[in-house]
C-alpha cells in the first residue's frame, strides 16, 4: 500500500512541475516582457518610467537572463509565497485571488458530490429496472446532458430564470453578503446558491457515471451469486443493494480522478457565464488585461488544487478497496 | 451481431428457410469485414440518422455561400436586433411562401429599436434567387442563392429567417459561414491529434519498455491537469494581429495538442493485443520489415476503432473552439464560427430581449449529439465478432 501511495504521489510531484512550466510558458508567451508592459500601463497613467527605472525592474525579474535561470528565479519566489504582482489590480497576486480559489473547490466539489448523489439512485433504477419507462428517460436525459457543453446549458438556465421567474440564478451569494464576512448566515447563503452550478457542472459527469454504473449492475446482477442471494430468501433491496451494487460502484469510485479536473476545468467557464466569485472570472480578465502573472498564476493554483484532490482521492480509494493496489502494480 | 439470424433460425423451420438461413450463412462466411461493420452498423438506426445529421451538416459547410441569402457581413444599424420574420408557406392555398414586411422605429421611451410587422405588404420569397456574387466551391462563379427576395438592398423589403445581430446582420447567413468555420476546426484538430495519438500510441504498444511507460506517463500527467485554464491561457497569449488563418491554425493546434491522449490509448490498446496475434507473428517470421508489419498487416485491422475513436473526439474539439471563441479568446470577429456568434449572448439582459441570439447553440448541440451517436454506432460495428 505504502509502495502504491509512494508511486501516486511521485507522479503527483511530476504533474506539479509539469504544470509549473506550463504556466510560466503561459506567462512568457505574450510578446514584451513585464516590465514593457509596466511601462506602457504607467503611460497610460501619465507618469513615465526612466530607462534607469525599466533597467533596475529588468534586473530585478532577471529579465534577459537565459529562460532556465528566469525559470528557477520565478520557482524560487512561489516558494516563499511571493507569486508576483498584478499589474491591472497592483497588488500581490495572492492578494486579489483571495478565497476565489476555496470558492472554485466549493463548487466543484459539489457538483462531485450532486454527480454521486445523482448517478448512484437512478443507475441502480435503470439496471434494475431495464427497458422500463423510467430507464429510457433516464437514458435520454443522459444523452442530452453529454451532448450540451455545460456553459450553454448555463446560458439557457440563465435566460429562462430570467425571463420566467424575473430572478437571476448567477452568483454564489445573496446582494447583501456579496462582500460580508463570513458568517453562519453567509454560509448558508452560500449553500442556497450552490445547486443549481453545482448541477449544471455535474450534468455531463452523473450521465456518464449513470451509464456506467447501469452496464455495471447489469454484468453483476447476472451473476449466479445474485440468484442464490435470492433464493435464501433474502429481501430484494438487500440482494441487490448489499451484494451487486457494491461490487459495480468500484470503478465509479476509480474515475474520480479523471472526473476532478474536468469538472475543475468546466467551473471556469460556467462561472464566467454565471458570474460566481471563483477563479473563472478573475483568469479571463487577466488574460484580456495581459495581466500575465495573475493569470499564470491561477492556473498553476488551479492544476496543484486538482493534483492534490486526486491523489487525495487516490489514497482513500486504496483505503476502500484493496484490489486497486493490485490491479495498478 | 450479425449472426443472430443464423443461429436462431429453427432447426425444424420449413426446408426453405433452411435454405435461406444457409445463404445467409454462405454470405456471412464470405463476408469482408468491412461488408460485416456496415450490416452491423446498420442496425443502429439511431447511429444511421446521425450519420445523415453530419453529411448534412458537412454539406452546408460546402454550399454555405449557395444557402447564405445575403452577405454576412454587411451591417445595417436600422436593422439592429430585428427578431426573426415568420414565414406563410401558402398564398391564397398555393405554395408560395411570403414574409410580411417589417418597419422599425425608434421607442422614444426605451431608446430600443422596434419593430412591427405589416400584414398588408408581402414579401414573397423566391427560390434560386439573384444575391451577392460568390464562387461556388471556391471555383464557380454566381450570384445564385438558395432563397433571397426581389427588392435586393431596399430597406424596406427584407428577410430574415432568423433575426438580425446587434450590427443588424442576418444571423442566418452567418450561422452557414459559422458552420463552416466550426466543422472545419474540428476536422483538421482531430487529424493533428490523430497524428499524435497514432505515432505516441503506436510507439507505446508497439515497443512497450521504457518507451511505453514514458508515454503512459506523460498521458496521465495531461488527463490530471483542468485543460480549460490551459487553453485560454495559450490561447490568449496568441498576437493580436495574426490575421484569421492563423489564429484559426494556433487555435486547433492548442486543442489538439491536449487532445490527443484518448486515441493514443486507443491506439496503443489495439497494438498491445494484437502484437501476439498469429498473424502479426507470422509477418514477423517471414522477415516483413517492422513499417510493413505496422502499415499493412497491424492498422488496417484496427482502422474502424481508428474512424470511431476519431468521430468520438470531433464533438469534443468543436466544443473547445465554441468554448474558447465564446469566451473571446479563441477566433475574434471578422472571423465567424459558432462560439463567436454566441459571444453576443453572453449578456443575460440582451438575451432576454433578443432571445434569437442563442439560436447558434443549437448547431453546435445537434451536431455534438449527431457526433456522440455515431461514434457509438461505429465503435459497436468497428467490432462485429465482439458480443
Amino acid at each position: 500500500m505504502l509502495a502504491y501511495i509512494g508511486r501516486r504521489a511521485l507522479l503527483a510531484m511530476f504533474t506539479v512541475w509539469a504544470i509549473s512550466v506550463l504556466s510560466f510558458a503561459i506567462i512568457q508567451l505574450p510578446p514584451g516582457d513585464y516590465v514593457t508592459s509596466y511601462i506602457a500601463q504607467m503611460a497610460t497613467m501619465g507618469s513615465v518610467v526612466t530607462d534607469e527605472e525599466a533597467q533596475n525592474l529588468r534586473i530585478q525579474y532577471g529579465l534577459g537572463q537565459p529562460i532556465y535561470v528566469q525559470y528557477l528565479k520565478w520557482m524560487r519566489l512561489i516558494v516563499q509565497g511571493n507569486f508576483g504582482t498584478s499589474m491591472e489590480w497592483r497588488r500581490p497576486v495572492t492578494e486579489v485571488i483571495g478565497d476565489r480559489l476555496w470558492m472554485t473547490m466549493v463548487v466543484s466539489v459539489a457538483a462531485l458530490f450532486i454527480t454521486w448523489v445523482l448517478a448512484l439512485p437512478i443507475g441502480i433504477y435503470s439496471a434494475v429496472r431495464q427497458y422500463s419507462v423510467g430507464d429510457y428517460v433516464a437514458t435520454l436525459v443522459g444523452f442530452i446532458g453529454l451532448a450540451v457543453p455545460n456553459f450553454l446549458l448555463a446560458l439557457v438556465l440563465l435566460y429562462l430564470g430570467f425571463t420566467l421567474f424575473n430572478a437571476n440564478i448567477g452568483g454564489l451569494f445573496s446582494v447583501e453578503f456579496q462582500d460580508a464576512p463570513w458568517s453562519l448566515a453567509r454560509t448558508w447563503d452560500l449553500l442556497k446558491h450552490l445547486p443549481i452550478p453545482a448541477l449544471i457542472l455535474g450534468l455531463a459527469g452523473t450521465a456518464q457515471q449513470i451509464r456506467i454504473m447501469r452496464a455495471n449492475l447489469l454484468d453483476e446482477l447476472r451473476k449466479p451469486y445474485v440468484v442464490t442471494a435470492r433464493s435464501k430468501g433474502l429481501p430484494e433491496s438487500t440482494v441487490i443493494l448489499k451484494y451487486p451494487v457494491r461490487v459495480a460502484l468500484n470503478p465509479f469510485a476509480s474515475t474520480i480522478g479523471y472526473t476532478l479536473p474536468y469538472i475543475v476545468s468546466g467551473s471556469i467557464i460556467v462561472s464566467i457565464v454565471l458570474g460566481l466569485p471563483t477563479v473563472g472570472p478573475l483568469l479571463l480578465k487577466a488574460l484580456i488585461a495581459q495581466d500575465m502573472f495573475l493569470a499564470g498564476t491561477i492556473v498553476l493554483m488551479l492544476g496543484v488544487m486538482t493534483v492534490i484532490g486526486t491523489l487525495i482521492s487516490d489514497i482513500l480509494l486504496v483505503w476502500i478497496d484493496p484490489r486497486i493496489r493490485l490491479e495498478d502494480t | 451481431m450479425v449472426k443472430p439470424e443464423v443461429v436462431l433460425a429453427p432447426t425444424s423451420a420449413p426446408v426453405h428457410r433452411q435454405d435461406a438461413a444457409a445463404a445467409v450463412d454462405q454470405r456471412i462466411f464470405v463476408a469482408s469485414q468491412w461488408q460485416l461493420m456496415w450490416w452491423r452498423f446498420r442496425k443502429h438506426k439511431v447511429a444511421v440518422a446521425s450519420a445523415f445529421v453530419v453529411v448534412g451538416f458537412y454539406l452546408a459547410v460546402l454550399g454555405a455561400d449557395f444557402l447564405a441569402y445575403s452577405d454576412p457581413n454587411a451591417s445595417e444599424a436600422q436593422r439592429s436586433l430585428m427578431p426573426p420574420q415568420r414565414v406563410y408557406w401558402f398564398d391564397g392555398g398555393r405554395f408560395g411562401p411570403y414574409v410580411h414586411a417589417v418597419k422599425g422605429a425608434r421607442d422614444l421611451q426605451s431608446f430600443r429599436r422596434v419593430y412591427r410587422t405589416d400584414p398588408g405588404e408581402k414579401i414573397p420569397i423566391r427560390f434560386f434567387a439573384q444575391g451577392f456574387e460568390y464562387r461556388f466551391l471556391g471555383v464557380v462563379p454566381t450570384t445564385r442563392h438558395l432563397i433571397g427576395i426581389d427588392g435586393g438592398r431596399d430597406a424596406a423589403k427584407t428577410i430574415f429567417l432568423l433575426g438580425t445581430d446587434v450590427q443588424g446582420r442576418d444571423l442566418w447567413s452567418r450561422l452557414m459561414y459559422a458552420t463552416r468555420i466550426s466543422l472545419t476546426i474540428g476536422l483538421v484538430g482531430v487529424t493533428m491529434s490523430l497524428v499524435l495519438g497514432v505515432v505516441l500510441g503506436g510507439l507505446s504498444g508497439f515497443y512497450g519498455g521504457i518507451a511505453d511507460t514514458f508515454i503512459q506517463r506523460v498521458i496521465e500527467i495531461l488527463r490530471s491537469i483542468p485543460t480549460i485554464p490551459l487553453w485560454m491561457g495559450l490561447a490568449a497569449a496568441l498576437p493580436r494581429d495574426w490575421s484569421i488563418l492563423q489564429v484559426y491554425f494556433a487555435i486547433t493546434l492548442i486543442i489538439s495538442l491536449l487532445a490527443w491522449t484518448e486515441l493514443a490509448r486507443v491506439v496503443r490498446g489495439r497494438f498491445l493485443s494484437l502484437r501476439e496475434e498469429d498473424f502479426v507473428v507470422a509477418a514477423r517470421l517471414v522477415g516483413c520489415s517492422q513499417m510493413r508489419t505496422i502499415f499493412v498487416h497491424m492498422v488496417p485491422s484496427f482502422m474502424s476503432h481508428i474512424i470511431a475513436a476519431t468521430t468520438l473526439a470531433l464533438p469534443a474539439m468543436i466544443v473547445s473552439e465554441t468554448a474558447l471563441s465564446f469566451l473571446g479568446l479563441g477566433l475574434r470577429p471578422p472571423a465567424m464560427s459558432w462560439g463567436v456568434l454566441l459571444q453576443q449572448a453572453q449578456n443575460v439582459q440582451t438575451v432576454a430581449i433578443s432571445p434569437w441570439l442563442m439560436l447558434p447553440a443549437v448547431p453546435v448541440i445537434v451536431v455534438v449529439m449527431a457526433f456522440n451517436f455515431l461514434g457509438d454506432g461505429l465503435r459497436d460495428a468497428a467490432d462485429p465478432y465482439g458480443r
